[in-house]
C-alpha cells in the first residue's frame, strides 16, 4: 500500500495492526517446524509409553493450532468487537461436540459389533432390538 | 478532492475490505466444522480394517514428514507474500506466491503418488470402512490444495498483468487465509492419521 498522507490517517483511524512482520511470520514459522519434528521424532523413537505418547501429541497439534492462529492469521489481535474471535470459538465448540459427541455415541453403540453368536444372543433374547 | 475527502475514501474502503475478510474468514469456520465431521467419520471407523491392514501397516511417516515440511513452508512462503503485497512490491509478491504454488503442488503430487500407491496395492476406498473414511478425510483436504491451487494460479496472473489495483490487496489476503486454514487442517491430518496410525492406538 503507498504511503500516501491520506491511507497513513486511515490507517491510524482504523488502528490496524493485525497484518503480522516478517520477525512474526519467522517466529511461527520456525515453532511450527519445531514442534513437527519433535512429534514425529517422538513416534519414531517411541520415547513414551503410548497414552503418554497419545497425551503429548495431541497436546503438541494445539499448541501448533494455536501458534499458527496466532503468528500466520493474527486471530486476536483485531479491534473490539472481535466477531473473527467470536466465530472461531464457536466453530471450535461446535467441532468438539461433533467430534467428541460421535466417539461417544459409536462406543456405547459397542454391542452392535461384537460376534455374530452375541449378537444372536442379544436379539433372542431381547426379541428384536 | 480534498484531502479530508481522500481520507473519508480510504477510511470507507478499508472499512469494505475488512467486511468482505471477515466474510470470508466466517466461510473458513464452516469448512472447520466440515472439516470436524470428516475426522469424527475417521474416529470411530479407523479400527474397521475388516481384516485388511491398518494404518500402521499402510503409512511410510518419512515419507509423510517430508510432505508436512513441503506444506509448512508453503504456508510461510504464503505469508511473506503477503508481507509483499501489503509494501505494493509487485516482484516479491509473484516471487513468493510462484514458490508458494511450486511447494504446493510438491505437496499435492506426493499426496496423489500415495493414493495410487494405496489403489494399486488393492487398498483403495472400497477395501474397508478404515480406507473409506482415510481416502475422504484426505482426499477433501487434497481437493482443497487443488482449489487453492488453482486460485493462486489465477491471482498471480492477474497481478503481473495488471499489477495492484483496487480489490487485489483483498483478494490476496482470502488467498492466503484460505491456504493458513489448509495447513492447519494438515496438522491435525499428520497428528491424528499418520502419527496416531503409527502407535495401533
Amino acid at each position: 500500500m503507498s504511503k500516501s498522507p491520506a491511507n497513513t490517517t486511515a490507517e491510524h483511524e482504523t488502528g490496524h495492526k493485525d497484518h503480522g512482520t516478517f520477525r512474526t511470520y519467522t517466529i511461527g514459522f520456525i515453532l511450527s517446524i519445531y514442534l513437527t519434528l519433535m512429534a514425529y521424532y517422538m513416534t519414531v523413537h517411541h520415547s513414551l509409553s503410548r497414552n503418554g505418547l497419545v497425551a503429548s501429541l495431541a497436546m503438541m497439534a494445539v499448541v501448533q493450532l494455536a501458534v499458527q492462529l496466532l503468528f500466520f492469521l493474527h486471530l486476536g489481535q483485531e479491534n473490539k468487537p472481535r466477531w473473527n474471535l467470536i466465530t472461531f470459538s464457536f466453530a471450535l465448540l461446535v467441532v468438539i461436540v461433533v467430534v467428541f459427541g460421535s466417539l461417544w455415541i459409536m462406543n456405547n453403540l459397542d454391542y452392535n459389533m461384537h460376534s455374530t453368536k452375541d449378537i444372536n444372543k442379544y436379539l433372542n433374547s431381547q426379541d428384536g432390538f | 478532492m480534498s484531502s479530508h475527502e481522500l481520507t473519508l475514501h480510504a477510511a470507507e474502503e478499508q472499512k469494505n475490505e475488512d467486511k468482505a475478510l471477515f466474510g470470508f474468514w466466517v466461510y473458513i469456520m464452516t469448512d472447520c466444522v466440515l472439516f470436524g465431521t470428516l475426522f469424527a467419520v475417521y474416529a470411530v471407523l479407523h479400527g474397521n480394517t475388516f481384516g485388511g491392514p491398518s494404518g500402521a501397516d499402510l503409512f511410510k511417516l518419512p515419507y509423510i514428514m517430508i510432505e508436512t515440511l513441503l506444506l509448512l513452508t508453503s504456508s510461510y512462503t504464503c505469508g511473506l507474500a503477503m508481507l509483499a503485497a501489503r509494501r505494493g512490491d509487485k516482484r516479491a509478491t509473484i516471487n513468493w506466491f510462484v514458490l508458494t504454488f511450486l511447494l504446493g503442488a510438491a505437496f499435492l503430487t506426493m499426496e496423489l503418488v500415495e493414493f495410487t500407491k494405496l489403489a494399486h496395492e488393492g487398498h483403495s476406498w472400497q477395501a474397508s470402512g478404515f480406507l473409506s473414511s482415510y481416502f475422504t478425510l484426505v482426499g477433501t483436504h487434497g481437493l482443497h490444495i487443488t482449489v487453492g491451487l488453482l486460485w493462486m494460479f489465477l491471482l498471480v496472473v492477474k497481478l503481473w498483468r495488471q499489477g495492484f489495483v483496487g480489490s487485489t490487496v483483498k483478494k490476496l489476503s482470502m488467498l492466503s487465509m484460505f491456504w493458513h486454514f489448509l495447513d492447519i487442517i494438515w496438522i491435525f491430518i499428520f497428528t491424528f492419521v499418520y502419527l496416531f496410525g503409527a502407535l495401533k492406538v
